[in-house]
Parts: structure tokens; C-alpha cells; sequence
């Protein structure tokens, strides 16, 4: 490496020069949105209307997260999208990684019969309808359940973390059976602890997954507003923002006359985008490792 | 786009010797503990199928299913003659190949442009911010677009504008021809650096040994990246070109639907809008249904044709 920079040829010279301008360009493309997002969402309604924020705000306020989050319709939503995210990646991880351990069995006779029933799913998919008339039939329409117990094991997550488990020495699942630990404890105070890498990246995956979800929001409970999500939210008013008829920019519009401060639907989308985003923005640069590494856990035996 | 890589699940295991219904009373903790999920998964996942039934009657909520009235392939009949159908097809195609197309190529450029990259530091932070947008919902993701292309004081105009290149602002979402290529290129904007990451794995693994005898013949960088890196990862970039062409029906419809309006819908209507459209906005439950099972079975085929050509090519794959 180092003999080869000291004669940098010409081609060398103009390779360089393209790829760091790419990337440099590329690093913009993908963070000028944030933070126009961002500057907008802090700075005063009126004044972003008249255009030219770019990466600061000109009017810095913190009126549009003030209105925002003193709804009760924001607040409950934001309630709603933590619980589900929480709840659903912890039942997911558990439930998947016991399955996955019963499948990683060599003894267990159902072993074959189960992994095809799983890997079955990948490739069928009953449809929108269909579906949608299980889900009422369970009585999982405007119901909070409906965002947990549906996705609860799922093939792709199942199959990960089995072929992590069976990596693992069997010689120390051996030894705590002659111990005369029971299958579950073994699952429990062996398998568990030492599936702990995956454990994480699935979990990470699912709680992505959960907090970015805003379909089945939108299609099982849309009809409660107790029940609507932070993504809902913003979907609502993303779809708005053509119409402008949507009922919380008229709420927030009524709101505002009267007082000094005024908010627009640019306003409060970007706000709510803010609002929407930060979490995962906030735990991204710490867990990025984890995430790569589901891609390569999942896939690409070579 | 999904990357749709998965390690086989279902291997040969040797027939027990003890008679199977002892050995699975022996078994009853294993069973306890898988056989509940499986029940869940057959409820979520396969009772589903049993509703394509639907497509086969009018349906009609309320009665039970003996008392629908039952009509054969009347729904897929209606279907064929659709115009509204070969409109969607024609989307979901062109939207789903132009994403597949650029986000393949731009991924690829990608890792081949990071993978040049000397500067460590310089080469992390790239990365980690390239991934960022794929962990974003679309909901957000359109929210940005929608703002990036808006005619008051969007960044696209702006800088267009400060160019003179155009006079006016473009109202780019309502031009219908246009929102093939702004999906497309959304989709580039949020997957690029995700989808090169598989790519950088696969250029990592190449057998340095080979640029040390390039080096040797006087080839310089480029025409090492032309002929080392990019032969050595073709087998990963056929492999991921043909498993994508089996999702070409089922690729996503949260950026359609999210971006759409009605200026452009006759080009934004995809699967799933439509099946929405009628199902659920008209309660043409039992057509929507039909149109349900022909993206199902016509993905299945596609996924399961890819399968086999890429079996048929030396690569091992699923099942």
C-alpha cells in the first residue's frame, strides 16, 4: 500500500478525484433532506413558506413542536408505536429463538415437518383480502394485538437464528443435559445467552420493522384513533398535504387563530417527520454494526 | 428491493428407530414449546389461503359460506377484460424492472467507488451514512421526496432554477409520465448503500493475489476494477439478478401509494392499490380476491423459476 502511494500515476490522481466527489456527493444526496427537514421543523411556519430554508433555520422557533406535542392525538400515537415496537420485539425474539432451538433439535421427530410448514410461508402469501377478513374474523380489527400477533415468528427470522444455534458446541447443550436440566432450561440459561449477538440484530430488525410499520395501522385500525400510530400520523398527513382537508391540520389551524403563531401543513410535516425519525436516527450510529450483521447472518452462504 | 437470501432450513435427518409416537411423548417439552407457533403460523399464514375461496363466489359478508353464491371463474373472467388490470400490470412491470435495473447498477458502482476508498475514516462514515435511509420508514421517506420535489422552495427546483434550466418550478409528482422514474429514483436515493453492502462482501472475499499479479503486469486500478473485481463478483450480482426477477410482481407499494395522487394514478396503480381500491374503498371483496391470487401464483412461479435457473447454474438456493 504505502509503496504504491508514492507514485501516484496520473490515472490514480483522476480515479481518486472521482470516487471522493461521488462519495461526497452521495453523503449530501442522502443528508440534505434530513436536515432541510430538520431546519424546517424549527423554524417559524410563516417564514418557511416564503421558501429558501436549506440547513438552518432563519426564524428558530419551537412553537411547531410545542403544538404537535401537546395533542393528545400525537402524544397517544407516539404511546401506541413505543408499546407495539416494544412488546412485539419481545415476544418475536423469544418465540422465535424457542422455536428455532426445538428445530435446531437433531432428535426431535416433528424437526422436518415444522421447518417446511415455516419455509412454506416464504412463498405463499394469501393475499389482502383473505387476510383482511381473518384478521376481522379473530376479532383483530381495532385492536392493539393485531400489531404483535400476526408477524410473531416468521420464517426468514426463524431460520436465522437456527442455523446460529446449531453452530453452537453442542458439547455444552450435552453436559447440562447429563446435568439433568429439562429442554426449556436448557433453552433458557444455555441456548439464550449464547445466541445473544442474534438475538440482538433480530430484535433490532423487528423493532425497525415495528416502529416503521404504518400499514396495518391504516387497514385493521384505522378507525380508532386510540389505536393510531406515530407512522399513521404522519401518513394521514402526508396524504393531506394535497387535499389539505386533514382534520388535525384544520384543528391545529383553529387552534393557531388568536394567537400569534401560526402553523402550515410544510410545518408540521416536517415536525412530525422529525418526531417520526429521531428515534431511529439516535440509535443508528450505536447498533449500525448490528444491523449490517443481519445481512450477512441471513444470507450469502458461499 | 428485498434481498431475498436465505440459508436452507429443511435438511435429511435419519428415520428414528424408536417407534415415533414414543420418542414424541418423550419429546413433549420440544413440543410444547414449537407446537403452539405452529398452530399460530397455520392460523396467520395458511387459513389465509383457504379465503382465496372467495375469488370463486359472490361473496357476500354476512352469509355463511354455503348460502354465497358461488360462480366459477366469473371474477377472473371480469378480470382479463379489465383494462384497469393491464394498466397495473404494465406499472407494477416497468416500476419494479426500473428498480431492479438502477438499483442494481448503482449499488454495484457503489461498492466498486468504496471499495477504491483508502481513507478509513473517510470510508466508515460513508457507509454508515449510505445505509441510514433504508432504516427509515417510507412514510418519512415520501415525506422527503414530496418536500425535495415541491414547487415552493423544493431543493430539485431550486437548484434547476439557479442553473437556468428551467424558469418555472416543475410540479414533478404531477407529471403521470415522470413518477415511473421518481419512484425509481426514490428507491435508488433510499437502498443504494444497503444493497452495496452485499456486493462489498463478496469484493472483499476476492483473492488479493490476483491484484498483486495485475499490479505486476502494470495494469493500473481501473482496469483491475474492470478485469478482477467485476468478473469475480459476477456470479453474486447474476445470483441477486435472478432471485430478484422472481419478486418483480410483489416488489413494495408503500412508495406508490404514499407518493401517488390522482394526476398520476393512471401510472402509480400498482397490485396491492388496486386490491385496496376494490376491496376494501368498493367491497368488491370476491374480485379483488381474484386479483390477490393471480399475483400470488403468477410470484410463485416467477420465485420458483428463479430458483431453478439458478440451481440450474451451479448456485445452490432455498429449499
Amino acid at each position: 500500500m504505502k509503496t504504491r502511494r508514492l507514485r501516484l500515476t496520473k490515472e490514480d490522481l483522476i480515479l481518486d478525484f472521482v470516487v471522493y466527489t461521488t462519495l461526497i456527493c452521495l453523503v449530501i444526496v442522502t443528508l440534505y433532506p434530513f436536515l432541510n427537514t430538520l431546519a424546517v421543523s424549527f423554524n417559524d411556519a410563516l417564514d418557511s413558506s416564503k421558501g429558501g430554508i436549506h440547513l438552518w433555520p432563519r426564524k428558530f422557533t419551537l412553537y411547531n413542536y410545542r403544538s404537535l406535542l401537546t395533542r393528545n392525538q400525537i402524544y397517544n400515537a407516539a404511546l401506541i408505536s413505543v408499546l407495539r415496537t416494544v412488546l412485539s420485539t419481545l415476544f418475536c425474539t423469544f418465540s422465535t429463538a424457542m422455536v428455532a432451538y426445538t428445530l435446531s433439535r437433531k432428535e426431535f421427530v416433528l424437526r422436518k415437518i415444522i421447518s417446511f410448514i415455516y419455509v412454506l410461508t416464504m412463498y405463499i402469501d394469501g393475499g389482502l383480502i383473505p387476510t383482511y377478513f381473518l384478521m376481522r374474523n379473530l376479532g383483530l380489527t381495532n385492536n392493539f394485538w393485531v400489531y404483535v400477533l400476526p408477524g410473531l415468528v416468521t420464517a426468514f427470522n426463524l431460520i436465522v437464528i437456527r442455523t446460529y444455534i446449531n453452530g453452537l458446541p453442542e458439547s455444552l447443550i450435552e453436559s447440562a443435559r447429563v446435568d439433568g436440566a429439562g429442554e426449556f432450561t436448557i433453552f433458557v440459561k444455555i441456548v439464550l445467552p449464547l445466541c445473544k449477538p442474534v438475538l440482538a440484530t433480530i430484535a433490532l430488525f423487528v423493532a425497525v420493522a415495528n416502529w416503521n410499520s404504518w400499514f396495518d395501522t391504516f387497514l385493521y385500525n384505522s378507525s380508532n384513533p386510540k389505536l393510531s400510530t406515530l407512522q399513521y400520523e404522519l401518513m394521514k398527513v402526508l396524504q393531506s398535504a394535497n387535499s389539505m382537508t386533514g382534520s388535525l391540520e384544520q384543528a391545529l389551524a383553529q387552534a393557531a387563530t388568536g394567537s400569534v403563531n401560526t402553523i402550515t401543513p410544510r410545518a408540521i410535516r416536517a415536525t412530525m417527520t422529525v418526531i417520526v425519525t429521531v428515534p431511529i436516527a439516535v440509535v443508528y450510529p450505536f447498533l449500525q454494526r448490528y444491523f449490517v450483521h443481519g445481512l450477512t447472518l441471513g444470507g450469502l452462504k458461499e | 428491493m428485498k434481498t431475498p437470501v436465505t440459508p436452507r432450513l429443511v435438511e435429511h435427518i435419519p428415520i428414528p428407530e424408536r417407534p415415533f409416537w414414543k420418542t414424541l411423548r418423550q419429546q413433549k417439552v420440544l413440543l410444547l414449546m414449537s407446537v403452539p407457533f405452529v398452530i399460530h403460523v397455520i392460523i396467520f399464514k395458511y387459513v389465509p389461503i383457504w379465503g382465496w375461496t372467495l375469488a370463486f363466489q359472490n361473496y357476500w359478508p354476512g352469509k355463511s359460506f354455503f348460502d354465497q353464491v358461488w360462480v366459477g371463474f366469473d371474477n377472473f373472467k371480469w378480470l382479463f377484460r379489465d383494462p384497469i388490470f393491464y394498466q397495473v400490470l404494465r406499472n407494477t412491470l416497468a416500476m419494479s424492472l426500473i428498480q431492479l435495473v438502477f438499483g442494481m447498477v448503482s449499488s454495484i458502482v457503489l461498492a466498486l467507488i468504496i471499495n477504491e476508498v483508502r481513507l478509513v475514516f473517510f470510508k466508515k462514515a460513508a457507509q454508515t451514512i449510505s445505509y441510514l435511509p433504508h432504516f427509515i420508514s417510507w412514510v418519512v421517506a415520501a415525506n422527503l421526496v414530496r418536500d425535495a420535489l415541491s414547487t415552493d422552495g423544493g431543493i430539485v427546483n431550486e437548484l434547476l432554477m439557479k442553473l437556468h434550466i428551467i424558469k418555472e418550478p416543475i410540479m414533478f409528482l404531477g407529471i403521470p409520465k415522470l413518477f415511473w422514474w421518481i419512484i425509481g429514483a426514490s428507491h435508488v436515493w433510499k437502498e443504494v448503500g444497503w444493497g452495496a453492502i452485499i456486493y462489498l462482501a463478496a469484493i472483499a472475499s476476492v483473492d488479493p493475489n490476483l491484484y498483486e499479479a495485475a499490479i505486476i503486469d502494470g495494469a493500473g486500478r481501473l482496469r483491475r476494477i474492470w478485469h478482477i473485481t467485476l468478473p469475480s463478483i459476477r456470479p453474486i450480482i447474476v445470483i441477486i439478478l435472478i432471485m430478484n426477477m422472481g419478486y418483480l410482481l410483489s416488489s413494495g407499494f408503500e412508495q406508490q401509494y404514499l407518493l401517488q395522487n390522482g394526476r398520476v394514478i393512471d401510472y402509480a396503480r400498482v397490485f396491492t392499490i388496486y386490491e385496496l381500491d376494490y376491496g376494501i374503498k368498493m367491497m368488491r371483496y370476491s374480485f379483488a380476491t381474484a386479483v390477490g391470487i393471480f399475483r400470488s401464483v403468477v410470484s410463485l412461479v416467477l420465485v420458483f423459476g428463479a430458483n431453478y435457473i439458478a440451481k440450474r447454474m451451479g448456485q445452490e438456493r432455498l429449499l
